[in-house]
């Protein structure tokens, strides 16, 4: 690599580079070598980054006003939105600022799935991505509790339930998890304390994801090995750097639609009423990100049987490297795979959309059909269909299309290729 | 890069319409002309001032708004009262203080710094005095409504006889909009229930329209000031969005792959 022969050019670079080599590292990421056709689906891993730094600061800046207290945490929102300088825009930020960082979490995660970016030698980005995803969710929930509105109360006194499933200690365990005996003080206020760690945790995963992608490189659309640095690849910057850039922007125009024009749309009426231990609200629900799980866990009679089934929805993920048996990385030469990933991604809308409704009759039916599906398709699906499918000729590099162009006919090939893709 | 954008869109739509679809309703809300829709809504502050009145002479007997303070009456974005309007409101008004040096509490005019006089003590006065039902603050009532600003209106004018074979107790009234459609409080607006300053005719629909303004406005108080930042925010954003476009189309053409 080419970082092993770098040398700043200053004096005083050199010495401190000697000693800390930052500059070694700062060059290695600007020379990065990227794949050349990657494309927009492959920017949110910066539209993620940004999110996190975004909740972050504006996290900050809101726990410098709230106080986790349950008799003082809904007015002091208040206060916030009311009192403090810019106050509503910084706590709009940071509650849409999950939505989005979600949504973006969701593309990046089935990005990976249609080009089999988990596939070898990736699996510990993977994982390690799955964890990031697993500790947003706790952030998010506990996040979403602090404001101390009925669904933050109703919310995690239904989710902190969940462990009183665990046969023998699950009780001993759900008291421990409160602090008492309910929902109360002591536990908003270590669920304020871990949403203030958890983030600090993500950023450090984050930065083991990213070392993680850098030894094998990014894969890409067409998920063929490639030679680095070649012809193949760019520069990190500024080729990659303006291109998610632009997506970011792009990206940003969307959350400022939501913060300024319908900065409550996305969360509960509910939440604006103050918690209040004696009324349960007439419907329960989680936060849109999490309802594909919350239709999971209704679907299923038994409590302890949902949970496991729920937690198991999101571990699966951790073991897909190894469930999907196909060499190929990218669906676009998987033709079989490409529809059951659609049929997947539809299936995983039909969850959350049946996760907001109430779990009966028709919509319990199709949460028990989206259930067994969801799982189907990593346990019986992946396996099988990853020895027989018939894949299509993959071709030699991105530069050459299949079968191997002439050097001459590269140009307007590439063209082409970029544009299926 | 269209179809980036394409899928974009449907995913936005997927959202969007999931939002939609969870937040129908049984009774189709009524809904008016409200000035503070949209991207380039405002407050009409001669309706936020009667919307003011209404919220004085006829709620605040049993709602508090215990969030506002007399100050907000004269702030930018709200109903604009002048400084002196708003303090000789809130010289209408005793609050509770102390203790003085004797260790005794007592009674003053409220000041602009003061927040709103709650009608009742405490959350019990309330309920004796309402039958068993406690009147909710009403400071983020709209935001606490599916559907809100037009629920609220709704429920306002929604006062109705009951259906043939419907039973109500002594102290219950039927209103269409509201969930369940019994309600405790009694219709609250009749025409010409207030005399408007200003000599708007105070018909139910009118007193009912300002008032939720009124309360649009207590739940959101910066609602003016999001709307114009956010203008101004996506303006620079689609601005910048386009000169990246281009600095990225001019960094990209040094090589022969598109972006």
């Amino acid at each position: 690599m080419s970082e092993h022969n770098y040398q700043p050019k200053s004096k005083f670079g050199k010495w401190f580079n000697d000693r800390l080599p930052l500059l070694t590292l700062a060059n290695h990421l600007t020379d990065y070598p990227t794949p050349k056709n990657l494309n927009y689906w492959w920017t949110f891993g910066g539209i993620l980054t940004f999110c996190l730094i975004t909740q972050i600061i504006t996290g900050l800046v809101l726990a410098m006003h709230y106080i986790a207290h349950a008799d003082l945490a809904f007015s002091s929102v208040e206060h916030i939105m009311r009192d403090v300088n810019y106050g509503w825009l910084i706590r709009y930020i940071h509650a849409n600022g999950a939505s989005m960082f979600f949504l973006a979490v969701y593309i990046h995660i089935f990005r990976s799935l249609f080009y089999g970016s988990y596939k070898s030698p990736r699996e510990i980005i993977w994982i390690l991505g799955i964890m990031i995803y697993l500790l947003m969710m706790a952030a998010a929930f506990m996040g979403y509790v602090l404001p101390w509105g009925q669904m933050s109360f109703w919310g995690a006194t239904v989710i902190t339930n969940l462990f009183s499933a665990i046969p023998l200690v699950g009780e001993s365990i759900t008291t421990w998890l409160w602090g008492g005996y309910s929902v109360d003080n002591p536990t908003l206020t270590r669920f304020f304390t871990l949403h203030y760690l958890i983030p600090f945790l993500i950023l450090g995963l984050v930065v083991l994801h990213i070392w993680a992608l850098h030894v094998p490189g990014n894969n890409n659309p067409i998920g063929i090995d490639i030679k680095k640095p070649s012809k193949d690849t760019v520069s990190f910057h500024p080729y990659i750097v303006v291109k998610d850039l632009f997506a970011l922007l792009l990206f940003l125009i969307l959350f400022a639609f939501f913060v300024f024009y319908s900065p409550n749309v996305l969360g509960h009426a509910d939440n604006y009423i103050e918690a209040n231990p004696l009324v349960t609200p007439a419907h329960i629900v989680p936060e849109w990100y999490l309802l594909p799980f919350y239709a999971i866990l209704r679907s299923i009679p038994d409590k302890l049987m949902g949970v496991i089934a729920m937690l198991s929805a999101i571990l699966i993920l951790a073991a897909l490297p190894w469930l999907d048996t196909s060499k190929i990385r990218s669906a676009v030469f998987r033709p079989i795979y490409k529809q059951f990933y659609w049929i997947l991604v539809l299936d995983v809308l039909i969850l959350g959309y049946v996760g907001a409704m109430p779990a009966e009759g028709l919509y319990l039916l199709i949460a028990r059909i989206g259930t067994a599906y969801y799982f189907a398709h990593f346990l019986i699906i992946l396996p099988i269909l990853g020895k027989v499918e018939k894949t299509l000729p993959l071709p030699m590099s991105i530069s050459e299309p299949v079968l191997g162009g002439s050097l001459n006919a590269e140009p307007a090939r590439s063209k082409e290729n970029s544009q299926k893709l | 890069m269209l179809k980036f954008v394409k899928y974009f869109s449907l995913i936005f739509f997927l959202i969007s319409g999931n939002i939609v679809s969870s937040a129908e309703n049984a009774e189709k809300l009524l809904t008016t002309d409200w000035t503070f829709k949209g991207p380039f809504g405002k407050f009409d502050r001669a309706s936020l001032q009667r919307g003011y009145q209404v919220y004085q002479e006829v709620c605040a007997s049993c709602h508090s708004l215990k969030y506002m303070s007399y100050r907000n009456l004269s702030e930018e974005g709200g109903p604009e009262f002048s400084v002196q309007e708003a303090k000789a409101i809130a010289a209408n008004f005793e609050i509770l203080d102390g203790p003085n040096p004797e260790g005794e509490m007592f009674t003053r005019p409220a000041r602009l710094s003061d927040k709103f006089a709650m009608p009742y003590a405490n959350e019990e006065e309330a309920k004796s005095a309402n039958g068993g039902a406690y009147p909710p603050d009403m400071s983020v009532l709209v935001k606490a409504r599916k559907g809100g600003a037009d629920y609220v209106y709704s429920v306002l004018l929604g006062y109705e006889d009951p259906p043939v074979g419907m039973k109500l107790d002594d102290g219950v009234h039927y209103n269409k909009y509201m969930y369940g459609n019994k309600i405790k409080m009694p219709a609250p607006l009749s025409d010409g229930l207030v005399e408007y300053a200003d000599g708007t005719s105070a018909t139910e629909q009118q007193m009912a329209k300002d008032v939720v303004s009124f309360l649009m406005w207590t739940a959101e108080p910066h609602l003016e000031q999001r709307h114009k930042i956010g203008f101004r925010a996506i303006v620079y954003l689609i601005i910048l969005s386009i000169l990246v476009y281009f600095s990225m189309k001019k960094i990209w053409s040094r090589i022969e792959t598109e972006v």
